[in-house]
């Protein structure tokens, strides 16, 4: 007996992993990206089955949880493609069919690579040729606010220079660990680095009632809540925003940078919406634009980051994972250590790279592609501002949902008002409820959005996330689904 | 122009063109004496916006401190003064919209402004050099008051895991390597025409060409109306089309799934199976990554738990690739070192991984082995023996397998075969490949391809914990996808063109050509260097590095020292500052104390490796002579 329970120990010990729930990262745990949580998994195996002939009340999965313009239809702006095919397979730079504009950017964008070859490594910090059209994007952009190349970081997208620096903010224990101020809702990449990084996550609510506006009195609240327990020393902002696109004005961009100043916060300025501002009246300002505009007393020291994507905007090349950001005022020493930092990685993906020169050093008037590229431009970006309005209008026909308008951004971040018994189905289920409800709508209609609560709300307030990308028929489709869908649910439940 | 050693200002005055794309620069300089205010009158006829930079030389113990105004035309908002403690060297940005509200607009050009400044400069209070960490936040008051208006975030005041991360191939040897490749540009005289970088296996940047085949399907990847041109072969054409059909929208422009498209995964699963040989492998198990590096810092991340003594500790080899170590300052981990045997070929003994092992015990919890085969920096490729007996004690000490493959097309010397830690790991029968936890890594950045800029990768995890596999299913998640173009990339490299397809023979052509050459370059290497007194070199049997022993004498290693630098980085540095050549120095990697190394790539064609090696020895032997 004592030799099989001796047998039988072993065999737990040999089943025992090195590596268990138990035992792995606990910052890691804690972790959570609802844009591609549960119900995005439940939306892939849905299609699974549809393939595989199960029969549904639907016929496909329309997805809009996620910002992925190419994957609902968007298609690639020209120019962009017949450069990356050049650099990609430098023997197309004999042939005719590309335009010469075309060509000279590729032989630009060759001779910045190591071997003229997009397969070689580019300095950690990325191509300096790039570098300098980005800076050069930036002074244009800003009216001629002085940008300088060597405060541009290429990275993997814009998600990799926010956790790169949020990295570099983290330090201390206990009620010194930084804290960085967050806005809820926000986009659940920042609630997912704090927690990787174990950061102290600092909410400030936007205001709903005012179209998701920032006040300055509820960051002033949230930092004095924060100050008893931690040491809050950064401050996020997304403008436009993402989920709930509203564009920041002017003045709320001013007063943000005096808090800061004031608070000696270190400003990160998410703005890789930049180009996508739709609702009349509202302009984008970049926070470096309106902090050089507030002279030096604020130029000279207010540190900021700012960050840009190729995933968003009129091109919506997301599989590329190009970006940037700029950094302005870092001290000297900490910029040589982030420079260090990134060098572990070697460096951003060439070709992401070579795609955010083009973004930042499009065609120019007077060259062969510029009206095609013009034209492809602008017939995204009017097409995404006449489904922002479609998106607002029709969901707020539906008695129980609640849209502001969609001013920027790519997303509706509708409240919706559930029935009392719903929630308490929902909470028997362990779900949320705003969970419990946008997982029926998938299973009843095949519609595909994300819950409020992965981006945070207001307790007691329920809202879902979806995109304005699908295309405009789709997208009616899809909302009038949604209608229906809501006020089904709303009579099963009351 | 400056009085040496009073200290002086540079003023430079920037005016903005009509497109504002350039800058005209005024510059003008005064000279000030220490602990005197003085003041510079400019009245120059401006336009907005405006730009002052100011910069300040032998200032190492002054703060300065500016006031600033600016008088303009009276019809507009009053003139501005400002009053600022500044570090120097600075940039000011003055926006049209400080002198008047943007609605008015009125035309600024040609307004006439004047400046005047006063710069105020006191004794700077000197940095403490080590704060105590509880000082910290009072210490960045005190130090920064003066100097800058508090800046947020400081190197005091930065995480202090970051600042013990280092990354030697991209280090201060390769900056200066980058600076002297400027000087040489300007023209500066130097004993050597160009700089030669072996520091990093970048086979591209040193003029490898890419394989045809991949770059034809990329660039009809990249822009598919080109797969109605007939310039491009059949195969390629439809490779293409299989890749976009994957991609969202068939779209490369579309995220991917977070661990990597389907197809792209079966595709890899497919070909670890006809590598080793029939061993089963499931695309459920596999990750596609940016490069190997990601997946491994990934992994690492995974492991790292605990505090005090049951901190995760993790066993890497000494020589090293930095990656580890980088990885582990950052996330806060052990690094165990295990060496070695440099007498024995850079061989793993299962009796040091057993000291290191029990030597950590004591202060760690160890976790994870982290083998890299074929070696890197070390060029040794480990034998099928070796292999089983390393999976064995990771067995019996339960420990998690990282097996670091990349370089596994990278196998040279006569006898010398790669075997992958999994084929090993099933041939050992269930009491193994049941149990051990393994993740192996692959990239398209090296072996025959070289394509590192493309950040193409993919891990394979074994026996991994289904709940943990979650958890890395969701860790990845967040970052949306490895980028596509490196999916795409790796998808040719797993699956390349079949005998029976038009692409074939070229293919073929070219990655012989490739490996054939990286073998006789691995041969020369070591043939030249060991012919050379004083340097000793194992043979390269794979991967693309020589890690050389070098003798360096008493009297450079004293000069060293004196000047706070590891012998073998001053020999390093001499050697790129006398020669132009960039090599990376041992201590980077790790060696056993006592021992000096540089890690030189085989990659420059062979006609300039020879260069490089003859230059080296040449080199060498002054070195020596120099300093004995």
């Amino acid at each position: 007996v004592d030799s099989v329970t001796g047998e039988e120990s072993v065999q737990r010990m040999m089943a025992e992993k090195v590596l268990t729930v138990d035992t792995m990262n606990s910052c890691v745990k804690k972790v959570e990206y609802a844009v591609r949580g549960p119900i995005v998994l439940r939306a892939v195996q849905i299609e699974k089955e549809l393939k595989e002939g199960v029969q549904k009340p639907f016929s496909e999965v329309i997805k809009a949880n996620i910002g992925d313009a190419h994957a609902m239809g968007q298609q690639p702006i020209t120019f962009f493609r017949q450069v990356l095919a050049m650099c990609s397979y430098p023997e197309l730079l004999d042939d005719d069919r590309f335009p010469e504009d075309a060509k000279g950017r590729a032989r630009r964008i060759l001779q910045g690579c190591g071997g003229q070859s997009i397969g070689a490594y580019s300095a950690s910090q990325g191509i300096e040729c790039v570098r300098q059209d980005v800076a050069r994007y930036v002074e244009r952009r800003d009216g001629g606010v002085p940008s300088d190349p060597d405060n541009i970081y290429l990275t993997t997208g814009a998600s990799d220079g926010i956790v790169t620096m949020l990295k570099l903010l983290v330090a201390g224990e206990g009620r010194s660990r930084t804290g960085v101020m967050i806005s809820i809702p926000q986009y659940p990449l920042y609630s997912a680095a704090l927690a990787e990084l174990g950061a102290v996550q600092v909410n400030y609510f936007l205001n709903e009632e005012r179209c998701w506006s920032l006040d300055v009195s509820e960051l002033r609240r949230a930092l004095a809540d924060a100050r008893r327990h931690c040491n809050p020393r950064a401050l996020c902002i997304i403008n436009p925003g993402n989920p709930t696109g509203q564009v920041q004005s002017r003045q709320c961009i001013e007063d943000v940078i005096r808090f800061a100043a004031k608070e000696r916060l270190f400003l990160m300025a998410d703005e890789v919406y930049q180009d996508n501002v739709y609702a009349e009246g509202c302009e984008f300002h970049s926070f470096k634009k309106v902090l050089f505009e507030m002279g030096p007393e604020f130029s000279s020291t207010v540190e900021l980051a700012s960050f840009h994507s190729t995933s968003k905007c009129y091109m919506g090349e997301c599989g590329f994972r190009g970006g940037y950001m700029e950094v302005v005022n870092m001290d000297p020493e900490v910029k040589a250590q982030l420079t260090k930092l990134v060098s572990v990685r070697l460096c951003p993906p060439v070709p992401g790279q070579a795609l955010m020169d083009l973004v930042v050093n499009p065609p120019q008037p007077g060259e062969p592609s510029y009206s095609t590229f013009i034209r492809e431009r602008k017939a995204t970006l009017s097409s995404l501002a006449e489904r922002a309005r479609l998106t607002e209008q029709i969901l707020n026909t539906v008695p129980g949902i609640a849209c502001n308008p969609v001013q920027g951004a790519m997303y509706s971040f509708p409240r919706v008002t559930l029935p009392a018994r719903a929630i308490r189905e929902a909470e028997e289920r362990g779900q949320a409820p705003d969970m419990f409800y946008c997982m029926k709508l998938l299973e009843e209609t095949g519609i595909c959005l994300v819950p409020g609560s992965g981006f945070g709300q207001r307790d007691g307030t329920f809202h879902f996330r979806m995109t304005i990308l699908p295309p405009t028929d789709k997208l009616k489709i899809l909302l009038s689904k949604v209608k229906d869908f809501h006020q089904r649910f709303i009579q099963q439940y009351s | 122009m400056c009085a040496v050693g009073s200290p002086c200002v540079c003023v430079c005055v920037c005016v903005c063109d009509e497109q504002l794309s350039r800058s005209v620069c005024r510059s003008t300089s005064r000279s000030w004496t220490c602990h005197t205010r003085s003041s510079l009158q400019l009245s120059l006829p401006l336009s907005l916006p405006l730009s002052l930079s100011l910069s300040l030389s032998h200032h190492p113990s002054l703060s300065p401190s500016l006031s600033l105004s600016l008088s303009h035309h009276p019809s507009l908002s009053p003139s501005l003064s400002l009053a600022l403690p500044l570090s120097l060297p600075v940039s000011l940005y003055f926006s049209p919209s400080l002198f008047c509200s943007p609605s008015l607009s009125p035309s600024l050009s040609g307004l006439s402004l004047s400046l005047s400044l006063s710069l105020s400069l006191t004794p700077r209070l000197l940095r403490p050099h080590s704060p105590q960490p509880s000082d910290k936040s009072r210490t960045n008051m005190t130090e920064n008051g003066l100097l800058h208006p508090e800046r947020v975030l400081t190197l005091d005041t930065m995480n202090p895991n970051i600042k013990r991360v280092e990354y030697a191939v991209r280090g201060p040897i390769v900056q200066r390597a980058m600076q002297l490749e400027k000087e040489l540009q300007e023209g500066v005289k130097k004993p050597f025409t160009e700089v030669i970088k072996a520091n990093i296996g970048d086979c591209h940047a040193m003029g490898q060409q890419p394989i045809t085949f991949f770059r034809q399907v990329l660039a009809l990847c990249s822009y598919p109306e080109l797969l109605n041109d007939n310039k491009f072969p059949e195969d390629a054409k439809d490779r293409a089309r299989r890749i976009l059909q994957a991609c969202g929208g068939g779209s490369i422009g579309a995220y991917s799934a977070s661990q990597g498209i389907e197809l792209v995964r079966q595709d890899v699963s497919r070909y670890i199976v006809r590598r080793d040989g029939g061993v089963p492998s499931n695309p459920d198990n596999i990750y596609l990554s940016t490069g190997a590096s990601d997946a491994i810092a990934t992994m690492l991340k995974l492991l790292v738990s605990g505090e005090g003594p049951t901190r995760t500790g993790v066993m890497i080899s000494i020589p090293q690739y930095p990656l580890y170590s980088a990885a582990l300052a950052d996330l806060g981990a052990i690094q165990i070192n295990y060496y070695l045997d440099e007498s024995n070929n850079w061989s793993l003994a299962v009796g040091e991984l057993r000291r290191a092992l029990e030597a950590a015990r004591k202060h760690c919890n160890p976790r994870a082995l982290c083998v890299i085969n074929p070696g890197n920096p070390t060029g040794q490729v480990q034998s099928r023996q070796c292999i089983e007996d390393v999976i064995r004690f990771a067995a019996e000490e339960n420990l998690f397998l990282m097996a670091d493959e990349v370089y596994q097309d990278n196998v040279y010397a006569e006898g010398c075969q790669f075997h992958s830690f999994k084929k090993v790991l099933f041939e050992m029968g269930p009491k193994y490949s049941e149990k051990v936890e393994l993740a192996s890594f692959h990239s398209t950045s090296k072996c025959y391809m070289g394509e590192c800029g493309f950040r193409g990768g993919y891990m394979e995890v074994i026996n991994l914990d289904p709940a943990v596999k979650a958890q890395l299913t969701k860790l990845v998640s967040v970052r949306l996808c490895p980028p596509v173009p490196g999916q795409a990339l790796l998808d040719l490299v797993v699956n390349p063109p079949q005998p029976d397809e038009p692409s074939y023979s070229t293919f073929m052509n070219e990655r012989t050509a490739v490996l054939a050459a990286l073998a006789e370059k691995a041969r020369m290497t070591e043939e030249i260097l060991n012919k050379v007194p004083g340097i000793r070199c194992n043979p390269v049997q794979g991967a693309m590095y020589s890690f050389p022993q070098i003798q360096i004498p008493h009297k450079a290693i004293e000069e060293a020292k004196e000047k706070g630098q590891a012998p073998d980085m001053f020999y390093c540095m001499t050697l790129l500052d006398e020669m132009g050549i960039c090599v990376v120095p041992g201590s980077g990697f790790g060696q056993r104390d006592g021992t000096y190394h540089f890690r030189m790539t085989i990659l420059p064609p062979t006609d300039k490796l020879k260069i490089f090696l003859a230059k080296v020895k040449e080199f060498h032997q002054r070195f020596t002579e120099r300093y004995s």
